[in-house]
């Protein structure tokens, strides 16, 4: 029986080699591939496209007068307006998400993931906290408003309505704070387990093990999600118009005197939405420079976060 | 016929095995699927397994051994050119299929692989239906009629023995069968493309023995039909199973630390099992190492 | 009387400092985790006190009107509700196709090396500010594109929802892509053993499976655009209110900007009587609007978990 079947797999078999050699252009599959990169590249052209804009668009300020852009302060002439205030209460609003979010944030992370069981009680706080991150911006403005500028108003900015840097740097704070809770949750959720029980196998409290193995190891991925939130909070704007961010009050926002935390104050993003709204090409020349130097900022920022979570994740 | 019929239990699985005289080095062999010759497959700089010539008899069983790392699965998948895939692999050497160079420029991978099947270590079930899961590969060839898809699909499940089972949910999800089910809807899934072809790789190490069984007596079955090469770190399996059997073992460099897998021995499978030529396979077959 | 050597007593007692400072740490990180809670309660606390004046006193007749102009007492919850799904839809129209083809692109065809150069750059488009696309819209988007192709005012919905879009382009495609790259590896192997081409192995094994992944990212993508307030404050035009327009090449207002103008500029948000709770009450809106949908999101994402 096994003789008579031989015909049949030459048969097959020389069927399959014409098969296998048969040149039939993959069209379909090849413009498939082009119209999925073509949506990539798409993207990415966007941001070249609106780098070169502002950067063309605010060249005439950028190449002869950066200084006094960086130094001068707010006016009502395009030629003789500055971000010294803005960059200000920027540097005062990252100073607070790094004093304030950065701690609680983490400390939150390592609750999560090192302490809390894996009980409905951690479950809900997990809920809590994705959905917090979902939250627009614009509602923990109303947030802001309410409890930090109305009801401590008294305390944040006595002279200001509670209208101050304290009440603005809070309100990012809270804002950026679900977003290092989860990347750190995350950093903390790579570390190995074998590094933990070789901990515990020693001895070592939970604490002691979290503080001398644990966060050492995900102190990168950690400090990847502080830059990135540091970034977002230099960059938002509309929780700050809630909390009475200005751009036509300002006594005098220039000191960097702590005392000076009370008073009214603006930020980059504040002025470059105000100054959008300005007619004319010199302000807009403006309005382009005021952006790429807040770009510059934020993107470098980004930039340095995600390049140090790659270098790390590849000696992985 | 000149060919012994070996008749044996084991694990109160009965087992048929046909051994020829004349079988393995004979490079010209008329019956060979594929003739391999000096075969090296390389990812990205490293060498990963150097020097393989094996012949795959026509509706023979050919089981690749060896310790991990030794390359043997490697091996297996440059038979249907899965390796391609691997971004940094590269296969040199000669790999005649039927008479053609699989890796010749005028060869298409996927053809290549319509026509050798592969069943994988972890059953690999696609998350839909039975139904849809037998009824993917013939799609893919243009099969769109519903009674001719149910006859693949019944057909197909009976060579794999599966049909009872399953035959009252074929639309229930693939995912809700057990281990050893989901590894037969492999098979099936594979036949239903009427491969020549059929290489496993470990098909048995995810599944507990009774599973293991009921795939060995499935090889037997379908063998009528189909060339089948196994790769399997069992070594019983492989001599319960197979008609022919490669060992492979790793070479360590001893400058880099780096291991290569070679092909040691490749003979009938009682050979190996009972007379090796090779020292390095007498070692692994009895215990010593492995 | 003889001194049998005992061996020391055995204590499997934490020694006392070190109890303590465990002890310390357990309750500080418990109450750094709850801290997220008492934002949440805050949240709604700050939300439900005045939306609640709003809602239990503005007359129903205000709430029907012909536009969005709190100051003189038109609240017309149309004209920005209905603002924001044109601004949403025309978001999504801009983002879904990009953000997917760019997601299945780096997770189907890309090389390893390609997706190691474009990931970043895709996650620095994601890094820029919504106040400079909002820029981008009114000066380049409006004019370059939009004004060219049509007679569209300065200010129009239609800009802005497109930087809306690009806003929202690398949401969808990190979370599409992270969907389709859980998809396991043998089941693509499956597919290619059984002779499938990259693209009926992508259109009918990874896509099906990763479908979860996919309808998440929508949803996120939805939550998103509607909670996007800069970009419409800054281009769409409307800064202190808006009629009811369908007109997508006209200014509109959406809720966020609605909220947002109100409190721009001014010491205190001035206005008729219910000016100042009308923001809370849009806002609250816009709470429970995106609240519903990042739960059915969640819901979805871990499904893909779950599943793989």
């Amino acid at each position: 029986m096994e003789l008579s079947k031989p015909s049949d797999a030459a048969r097959r078999g020389a069927a399959v080699v014409s098969d296998i050699t048969r040149r039939e252009r993959d069209i379909a599959g090849g413009v498939v591939r082009v119209v999925l990169m073509g949506a990539l590249v798409l993207a990415l052209l966007v941001l070249v496209v609106l780098i070169v804009d502002v950067v063309t668009g605010g060249w005439s300020v950028l190449s002869s007068s950066l200084g006094d852009l960086l130094t001068g302060t707010l006016g009502s002439k395009p030629e003789t307006s500055g971000l010294s205030q803005a960059i200000r209460g920027s540097f005062y609003i990252a100073v607070f998400v790094i004093i304030v979010a950065v701690p609680l944030g983490v400390a939150a992370a390592i609750y999560l993931e090192e302490y809390a069981s894996n009980g409905r009680f951690a479950r809900f706080i997990d809920i809590n906290i994705r959905n917090l991150a979902g939250v627009p911006s614009v509602v923990y403005g109303i947030l802001g408003l309410t409890i930090f500028v109305k009801m401590l108003g008294s305390i944040t900015g006595p002279d200001s309505n509670g209208r101050s840097v304290i009440s603005a740097g809070l309100t990012l704070s809270v804002l950026v704070l679900p977003i290092i809770i989860i990347t750190s949750a995350e950093a903390i959720r790579a570390v190995p387990n074998g590094i933990r029980e070789a901990g515990f196998g020693v001895g070592a409290t939970r604490w002691e093990v979290v503080r001398s193995h644990v966060l050492p190891y995900a102190a990168p991925g950690i400090l990847t999600g502080v830059v990135l939130s540091v970034a977002r909070a230099l960059g938002e704007a509309a929780p700050l118009i809630l909390v009475g961010a200005t751009t036509g009050f300002l006594t005098t926002g220039e000191s960097y005197l702590p005392s000076s935390l009370q008073e009214r104050f603006t930020a980059l993003p504040i002025v470059i939405s105000t100054w959008s709204g300005r007619p004319g090409v010199d302000w807009r020349s403006s309005t382009s420079a005021a952006i790429v130097v807040m770009l510059a900022i934020v993107l470098v920022a980004n930039a340095g976060a995600i390049l140090l979570r790659n270098h790390y994740e590849k000696k992985r | 016929m000149d060919a012994d019929l070996n008749i044996e239990t084991i694990g109160g699985t009965r087992v048929t095995t046909t051994q020829q005289d004349t079988m393995g080095s004979s490079p010209s062999s008329p019956s060979a699927v594929f003739s391999v010759r000096d075969l090296n497959v390389y990812y990205g700089r490293f060498l990963a397994v150097r020097n393989v010539d094996v012949d795959i008899i026509e509706r023979k069983i050919t089981a690749f051994i060896g310790p991990s790392g030794c390359g043997k699965t490697t091996v297996l998948r440059c038979f249907n050119r899965m390796n391609d895939l691997i971004e940094t692999a590269r296969v040199e050497g000669d790999l005649q299929y039927r008479g053609i160079d699989l890796y010749s420029a005028n060869v298409n991978a996927t053809e290549v692989r319509r026509r050798i099947g592969m069943v994988f270590q972890k059953p690999n079930p696609f998350p839909k239906s039975i139904y849809d899961n037998l009824a993917f590969g013939p799609r893919l060839n243009g099969v769109k009629k519903k009674n001719e898809l149910d006859d693949v699909v019944e057909s197909s499940l009976k060579r794999a023995a599966l049909w009872d089972e399953v035959k009252d949910r074929l639309k229930a999800s693939a995912m809700g069968l057990s281990g050893g089910q989901q590894q037969r809807l492999c098979i099936a899934r594979c036949i239903a493309v009427e491969p020549d072809v059929i290489l496993m790789d470990e098909p048995c190490s995810a599944l507990d023995p009774i599973a293991t069984a009921r795939i060995e007596d499935l090889m037997q079955e379908i063998k009528k039909d189909y060339t089948i090469i196994i790769v399997t770190h069992n070594m019983q399996q492989a001599a319960r199973v197979s008609d022919q059997t490669a060992f492979f073992t790793t070479e360590v460099n001893s400058v880099s630390d780096l291991r290569t897998g070679v092909l040691v021995e490749f003979d009938a499978t009682p050979k190996i099992f009972s007379n090796p030529s090779d020292e390095r396979t007498e070692a692994y077959v009895t215990g010593r190492f492995g | 009387m003889t001194v049998v050597d005992s061996p020391a007593p055995v204590s499997l007692q934490l020694s006392g400092r070190r109890a303590r400072s465990e002890r310390i740490a357990r309750v500080l990180f418990l109450v750094a985790g709850l801290t997220s809670v008492l934002v949440s309660v805050l949240i709604l606390w700050s939300l439900t006190r005045e939306a609640w004046t709003f809602v239990s006193q503005v007359e129903a007749a205000a709430l029907w009107t012909d536009g969005w102009f709190p100051r003189r007492g038109m609240y017309d919850i149309r004209t920005i509700v209905l603002g924001s799904f044109l601004i949403t839809g025309i978001a999504l129209l801009v983002a879904i196709p990009i953000g997917l083809s760019a997601a299945i692109y780096l997770s189907e065809y890309a090389s390893p090396r390609l997706r190691r150069i474009l990931k970043p750059v895709l996650e620095i488009l994601a890094g820029i500010p919504s106040v400079v696309l909002g820029f981008f819209a009114l000066t380049f988007i409006s004019p370059e594109i939009v004004q060219r192709f049509s007679d569209a005012d300065q200010f129009n919905m239609l800009a802005a929802g497109i930087a809306v879009g690009i806003l929202v382009i690398p949401l969808v495609a990190s979370v599409s892509e992270d969907a389709m790259r859980s998809v396991p590896n043998a089941l693509r192997e499956a597919s290619y053993g059984l002779g499938a081409r990259k693209i009926s192995t992508t259109v009918r094994i990874v896509i099906p499976a990763a479908v979860s992944g996919l309808v998440a990212a929508l949803i996120i993508a939805v939550s998103r655009a509607i909670g996007e307030t800069m970009v419409v404050f800054v281009a769409a035009g409307a800064t202190g209110g808006s009629l009811f327009s369908t007109n997508v090449l006209g200014p509109g207002q959406t809720m966020t900007a609605a909220i947002a103008s109100q409190a721009a500029g001014t010491d205190q948000v001035v206005g008729e009587g219910l000016t100042f709770q009308s923001l809370f009450f849009v806002a609250m809106l816009l709470f429970i609007i995106t609240l519903f949908l990042n739960l059915i999101a969640d819901r979805f994402v871990r499904r893909v978990r779950q599943t793989y």
